[in-house]
């Protein structure tokens, strides 16, 4: 946390040569917020960059006004892209050479209210040879709702674009109009039914770094199990996922029964299978108890064979492998311009885990290698499930090892402190999860922005299906199983 | 071959037996039950993220309560969280309990529409609207169909097309943005046709209940089916309230 009044304040020549050059062939610099907010009747933009290798952010910050005509960051760097496309939609901001200056998500308080989500301009290409598909807002299956528009030559796919914003549901803006930190957990629990651990945690930094709260050990230690356990749960999932979407009965079965004890031990440790109502600011509020410990031992020692057993029985049928490699490809340069993280970045050979960068929790001692594939197809993707699935397991068990001393007691927090900011990031099973929250003369909330991984991560999926068959969307889209609603708020 | 057989083998017997007699594991908190015991009641009330407690007496909506147990937790004689799953009902006031309740939330046959239990009562075929539901409504329904809990043996199942479905299922608080595509969606299903919402955020709008993006006029213009409250419904509760809605009996007058 550090004082508005720290983070300095530049023209916007400075600010865009700052930050763009930030950027230039540094691989290991990465844009993990860019936003802006009303001052009077200005707009204050604020970027933060991370530095992987020195463990710094570096945060600058810039007014200007909402008529403005701004030379855009995305012209330098595509990393940007959406960022100015949100400053653009929220604040009417204008950018001469952004190259899609298109809405977000049709944000309920966006400045222009003549834009409405059923007259989204889609791009689109004139020729008697070409079609245009359209799928959704409501899919087929029981998922969230969002569009998708392709343009195909015959079975192949051209083009993909991505229309969002159906799941909004003004997060952000709930966060500043309620004003208890119970409701404001809640809100921060229902950001992304999947990431439910990721993003508490992420609140409950940013809470207890403004109100300059110390955390005990035992609580970190809950939550860093409890992020592994929610990975774990995930990744399994999508294996079947995956398995569906190739028309592989046993492992669709086989990993979606699997998933269950681990959902099913989250329901003993907290009462709910998806994790809600486990991670507090402060407070232990459900201790890992040793009988809980031993459990949890249990539950992983039953899990385990039968994983094992199904992953390397799955990776040896020609049939599922033929599917899996060289589908869906998004080489090493694509993910680093645009800027994806997480396990859509770790896919193609960039290195991006904030639990090894920016480490948080107990993850400074568990000295995390991050797992690193190479070819950014369906294949890696699927590898690193397995591969991370196993990872965790082993530090749960090395964390079970020292249990700390469980204290459920009521915290006793401070005011936040007025005009200060704070960034907190958590490395969810998706990606990097980045909260970022702003407070005004009495330390009350008058910022509070929530970047979900998705938010980078949804190009990569456009441009992963490009040249392939139409038909091998969904398996693409399973393999990277990016959230609607942590992306729409 | 020998390998696929070992693997099935490995596997046991997945699925639950009885689903309306199964037990959940742990500390599941289910349908609430509140002692008489006196506590300071604006207390309580205040402490409810999404005011869901009322006073004199005290009850809790169940259908706005995201069952985080903070009422439970501070004050244990006075609120305890039953491992009761069944909390399925068609009519929206059941959903309140009070102060010394302690029979069961759950269908009312006598106040079901005329034909549901005819019709749907060997069959049913559902179209999911996710309308701002935040992914976990969403995963538990498919758990509902999975090896374990699998719905489908009772002839519920989840279709791809509101042409082929017999009612529509919402999930999240319907977001401005989806109002329209969830009208769309529901002329689109054929009559007769049912409406259930699965879900705090569903019935209530939870904890998003006030915020400006979300447009709940459908369900004012249409009437609900059945409410299968959750912060997500539990499966067995979404299982058992579909399977209530559609197989009880009205008593013959």
């Amino acid at each position: 946390m550090i004082p508005v009044s720290d983070i300095p304040e530049i023209e916007y020549e400075d600010f865009f040569g700052l930050n763009t050059g930030f950027l230039f062939n540094s691989p290991e610099r990465h844009c993990v917020n860019y936003f802006g907010y009303r001052v009077g009747k200005q707009v204050k933009l604020i970027c933060c960059i991370a530095d992987d290798s020195t463990q710094k952010i570096q945060i600058s910050s810039c007014m200007v006004e909402s008529t403005d005509s701004l030379d855009s960051f995305t012209a330098r760097n595509f990393c940007f892209e959406k960022f100015e496309r949100e400053i653009h939609e929220n604040f009417d901001i204008g950018y001469k050479d952004h190259p899609w200056l298109k809405p977000v998500r049709y944000a309920h308080n966006r400045a222009d209210q003549t834009k409405t989500i059923a007259n989204y301009p889609f791009y689109s290409i004139e020729s008697d040879e070409l079609h245009e598909v359209g799928v959704g807002p409501i899919h087929a299956g029981i998922i969230e709702p969002g569009h998708f528009r392709f343009i195909c030559n015959g079975e192949q796919i051209l083009h993909l674009e991505i229309q969002l914003g159906y799941q909004h549901r003004g997060i952000e803006q709930q966060f500043l109009e309620k004003k208890k930190l119970l409701q404001r957990t809640t809100i921060a629990e229902s950001i992304a039914g999947d990431t439910v651990v990721g993003h508490t945690t992420a609140f409950s930094q940013v809470w207890e770094s403004l109100c300059g709260f110390k955390v005990s050990r035992d609580i970190e230690f809950a939550r860093t199990i409890a992020l592994e356990l929610e990975r774990m749960a995930v990744h399994t999932g999508d294996l079947s996922g995956v398995c569906t979407d190739i028309a592989y009965q046993l492992g669709n079965s086989v990993f979606g029964r699997l998933r269950t004890p681990i959902i099913n031990y989250m329901q003993e440790w907290c009462g709910s299978r998806l994790s809600k109502g486990l991670v507090r600011p402060g407070r232990n509020q459900f201790p890992l108890t040793p009988e809980l410990a031993h459990r949890l031992a249990a539950v992983l020692d039953v899990y385990e064979p039968d994983f094992l057993e199904m992953n390397e029985q799955m990776f040896q049928l020609p049939s599922v492998l033929s599917r899996f490699e060289r589908t869906g490809v998004v080489s090493y340069d694509d993910v680093l311009s645009i800027g994806t993280v997480g396990m859509a970045a770790r896919m193609s050979g960039l290195n991006r885990d904030i639990r090894s960068s920016h480490p948080f929790g107990l993850y400074p001692e568990i000295g995390h290698q991050p797992i690193i594939k190479h070819h950014g197809d369906v294949y890696s993707r699927v590898q690193i499930r397995k591969a991370e699935v196993k990872q965790s397991m082993q530090y749960i068990r090395n964390l079970l090892q020292g249990i700390p001393e469980q204290d459920d007691s009521e915290p006793s927090f401070e005011n936040p402190k007025p005009n200060s900011f704070t960034l907190s990031l958590v490395e969810g099973w998706r990606g990097e999860i980045c909260h970022c929250a702003i407070t005004g003369d009495k330390g009350e909330l008058i910022m509070y922005k929530v970047k979900d991984p998705s938010f980078h991560n949804w190009l990569a999926l456009a441009l992963s299906v490009r040249n392939n068959e139409i038909s091998d969307f969904p398996i693409c889209n399973k393999s990277f199983n990016l959230s609607y609603s942590g992306h729409d708020l | 071959m020998f390998d696929n057989i070992k693997i099935v083998y490995h596997q046991g017997k997945q699925f639950i037996p009885d689903v309306t007699k199964a037990k959940v594991p742990g500390i599941f908190r289910g349908r609430p039950v509140i002692s008489s015991e006196k506590v300071n009641e604006t207390e309580l009330m205040e402490l409810c993220p999404v005011d869901a407690i009322s006073a004199s007496p005290v009850s809790i909506d169940l259908g706005k309560c995201t069952f985080c147990g903070e009422c439970a937790k501070r004050f244990p004689n006075k609120i305890r969280f039953t491992t009761d799953y069944k909390i399925a009902t068609n009519e929206r006031d059941r959903l309140i309990v009070k102060e010394g309740d302690d029979q069961p939330v759950e269908v009312n046959p006598e106040t079901v529409r005329n034909d549901i239990h005819r019709l749907f009562g060997r069959s049913l075929k559902l179209r999911q609207v996710s309308a701002g539901g935040d992914g976990s409504y969403e995963m538990e329904l498919n758990a509902a169909n999975n090896v374990q809990f699998d719905m489908s043996r009772f002839g519920i199942e989840f279709v791809a097309s509101p042409r082929h479905a017999d009612g529509i299922v919402i999930t999240g608080p319907i977001t401005e943005n989806m109002a329209k595509s969830v009208q769309i969606c529901y002329d689109a299903v054929p009559e007769p046709k049912i409406i259930v919402l699965v879900g705090t955020d569903a019935i209530s709008g939870g904890i998003l209940e006030n915020s400006a993006a979300i447009e709940r006029s459908f369900l004012v213009t249409y009437p609900v089916d059945l409410y299968i409250p959750g912060n997500p419904a539990h499966p067995l509760t979404i299982i058992n309230g579909l399977l209530d809605l559609t197989r009880k009996r009205k008593s013959k007058v």
